[in-house]
């Protein structure tokens, strides 16, 4: 990021400020470079539509949501208490997050353990900045035209019922979005969800993900749509062993608004 | 007199074991774990008004959909004429109600419509079984009892159907002959637009034979309802009736939040405040006697599961739908949600008999929920991606079932793949599923 830096909440309380938004980036986010590049993406985002805002830091840690969802209760509320005490104390109001299941543990979770926040999706965001007009995007920019599919993190679409957000965003890159056979509420999971993503997966005929692959490319498009880091690393991975890389894109939607309003570094 | 003696008698019998077995049924909710589903009164019921009576995710699938749909409102609706033989059959009369007016031949006639809709579904979802072979009905799951209850089950409806329209054209040719105890019928004036055509098996039989029949169709018709009324509660048809409460107690929170556990909360509350005594003696139970055991966490054997999740397991008719969209099972894993369901009940069952076997104490069998009815593999295959929960028509979440579980193999048993050990561990030591240190998770900022 050499352009600007992105301030943390310590620096900001330091000064004296309260940022309006915390965006909270995720493990993934922080720590997986494929991930990284949408994180930036989303932080070139927030930067450019002028949106006060901090990210956490080394204070950030893991939600609790791939421990919880593994079974382990404990693990998953200590998680949960310390990040209460951090957003709590930094009196964080409204969260942005890149991350589905940070998104929906911390919008669904959280409350009734003392943290009561408003959380965004990126996607949700993104979308609300495009309708207010403070994200333009360039006239000529590589996705327009682009036949675009989206794939349904479970986290966003089904879980918390948000299917339009990241598609009226697909849609402001006047690309041609086509859905697959299973979509929306009907859309078939990556196979990362349920801390699947950090374990070899059971016995079967098939990995997960080939099979979501198979819904995409079936749809002919060129771009992979998705919102979640996980999504895309599995997405990233069917494409890869249907060996159609260079042919279709894996992409987060905010990569894509990114490239489109030109605001990625060379 | 004798005619109706028979009646009352195999009535009663019916009415007995219908209810002996509902209440089993009954005991075996009430031994699940409490979970207080007492709020929100309007929206579920207007859930259940949506989802049970409208029947609104049934559709989702029109071609199945619709045909339950005509099953399902022929009947309820045929019901009413039920209480008209039941009626007939206490009082040893003949259409007691056929005094009512015009409408009554008008209810006739759209009874006779909505059996031929119910005998044509029932034919469809037969062929569908057992011709047409839908994957979601060839499932390992679904060998022997499983089929062989759906396939009882659409034989009855539609031998019950052929009998109701039988009896209707045998009375129809009975009324036309003015045989005694069929005249002055009144108000059956078009009542048999279906039965018509059934006229003609019966039309050559003598004055005598015809009463025969169709005595002979009304008995077999009423006995066979008694019997299936028996049957219900002991077969997967049980969600006629379940599929309300399961429905009104619906899960109306976003299906992306998972529970978080209070008895976990009490800890980690614990854990965090400085002025708590690790050490001290735990309080008293509500009723001052000895301290309560400290609660088991998450669902290990039956009796774990909260008395929704086993009203959810008697109220799957397994349809199949969560396994069909699961993507788990459609990658060929083990895992199926309908099996996790089927195996909640069967314990359920098995546990029940135990108990009642035992004079109201479950004696331990040697046997648990987790091991031997659902297996490991099958717990640690789910994405917990709510395709499951999403489908069902009658929103049973088999997901909760399965990471109750996992809690259950995680904090009491300390049982998990070693990759997810080590995502525990990482999570603890460094605040991430990976082992990047803490410190470095703002780097990002400076690449």
């Amino acid at each position: 990021m050499n352009t600007f830096k992105v301030p943390t909440m310590a620096e900001m309380t330091a000064e004296g400020k309260s940022p309006e938004v915390l965006f909270w980036v995720g493990c993934a986010g922080s720590f997986d470079d494929r991930a990284k590049s949408i994180t930036k993406a989303i932080a070139r985002i927030l930067h450019h539509a002028k949106v006060d805002f901090a990210v956490l830091g080394a204070e950030e840690s893991c939600t609790g949501d791939p421990a919880k969802r593994a079974g382990n209760e404990f693990l998953f509320q200590m998680q949960a208490a310390q990040n209460i005490a951090v957003l709590n104390g930094y009196g964080i109001k409204k969260i942005v997050t890149g991350c589905p299941h940070c998104f929906n543990v911390m919008k669904n979770e959280y409350p009734e353990l003392g943290g009561d926040y408003k959380v965004m999706h990126h996607s949700q965001f993104i979308a609300s900045l495009i309708s207010e007009g403070k994200l333009t995007l360039a006239d000529d920019h590589p996705f327009k035209g682009r036949r675009i599919t989206f794939h349904d993190p479970c986290y966003l679409g089904r879980g918390n019922g948000e299917y339009e957000a990241p598609r009226s965003v697909i849609e402001a890159l006047d690309a041609e979005l086509v859905e697959m056979r299973n979509c929306k509420s009907k859309g078939l999971c990556c196979g990362a969800g349920g801390a699947q993503m950090f374990k070899e997966a059971e016995k079967g005929d098939k990995e997960i993900n080939d099979k979501r692959t198979e819904d995409a490319i079936a749809t002919s498009a060129t771009i992979v749509a998705t919102g979640c880091p996980f999504c895309n690393t599995m997405m990233t991975d069917g494409v890869k062993s249907a060996e159609k890389t260079g042919s279709i894109d894996v992409k987060d939607i905010a990569e894509m608004i990114a490239t489109a309003a030109n605001i990625l570094p060379e | 007199m004798i005619a109706q003696l028979i009646f009352a008698v195999m009535f009663g019998t019916g009415i007995f074991f219908f209810s002996k077995r509902v209440a089993f049924i009954r005991r075996n909710i009430n031994m699940g774990r409490d979970i207080d589903l007492s709020d929100r009164k309007a929206e579920r019921w207007k859930t259940m008004a949506r989802v049970a009576v409208g029947q609104s995710k049934m559709v989702t699938r029109p071609v199945a959909g619709i045909l339950h749909i005509l099953v399902y409102v022929g009947f309820v609706i045929i019901n009413l004429e039920m209480m008209e033989i039941v009626i007939d059959g206490f009082l040893g009369t003949h259409r007691i109600f056929s005094s009512i007016g015009p409408i009554y031949g008008i209810l006739i006639a759209a009874f006779e419509f909505l059996a031929l809709g119910v005998l044509v579904a029932c034919v469809v979802f037969l062929l569908r079984r057992n011709l047409i072979g839908l994957a979601r009905f060839k499932s390992k799951e679904m060998g022997g009892w499983p089929s062989l209850d759906a396939n009882i089950i659409l034989v009855t409806e539609i031998l019950l159907m052929f009998a109701f329209l039988s009896m209707n054209a045998a009375d129809s040719i009975a009324i036309s002959r003015e045989l005694e105890h069929y005249m002055g019928m009144a108000n059956l004036e078009g009542a048999f637009p279906i039965s018509q055509y059934f006229v003609l098996l019966y039309s050559g039989l003598n004055d005598v034979g015809l009463i025969f029949a169709e005595r002979g169709f009304w008995w077999f018709h009423i006995a066979g309802v008694l019997a299936f009324l028996v049957y219900i509660p002991y077969s997967k048809h049980f969600h006629i009736l379940l599929a309300f409460p399961n429905t009104y107690y619906s899960n109306l929170d976003e299906s992306g939040r998972l529970d978080n556990m209070a008895a976990v909360k009490k800890e980690v509350d614990l854990m965090m405040d400085p002025t708590a005594d690790p050490y001290a003696t735990p309080p008293p139970s509500a009723d001052g006697g000895e301290p309560e055991a400290p609660p088991c966490f998450g669902v290990k054997d039956g009796a774990d599961l909260t008395w929704k999740q086993i009203m959810e397991s008697y109220s799957c008719t397994e349809c199949g739908r969560c396994t069909s969209v699961c993507p788990a099972n459609l990658t060929g894993k083990v895992l199926s949600p309908r099996k996790i369901m089927m195996d909640c009940r069967d314990r359920m069952d098995d546990i029940g008999e135990n108990r009642d076997s035992n004079g109201g104490e479950f004696k331990d069998d040697g046997k648990m929920l987790v091991g031997d009815y659902v297996s490991e593999e099958e717990i640690w295959a789910c994405t917990s991606c709510q395709a499951c929960v999403e489908a069902c028509p009658i929103n049973i979440n088999p997901m909760g079932i399965i990471l109750d579980m996992r809690r259950s193999l995680i904090m009491e048993d300390s049982k998990s793949p070693d990759p997810i050990t080590t995502m525990f561990n990482n999570i603890e030591n460094n605040g991430a599923p990976w082992a990047f240190p803490a410190a470095s998770r703002g780097d990002w900022i400076r690449d």
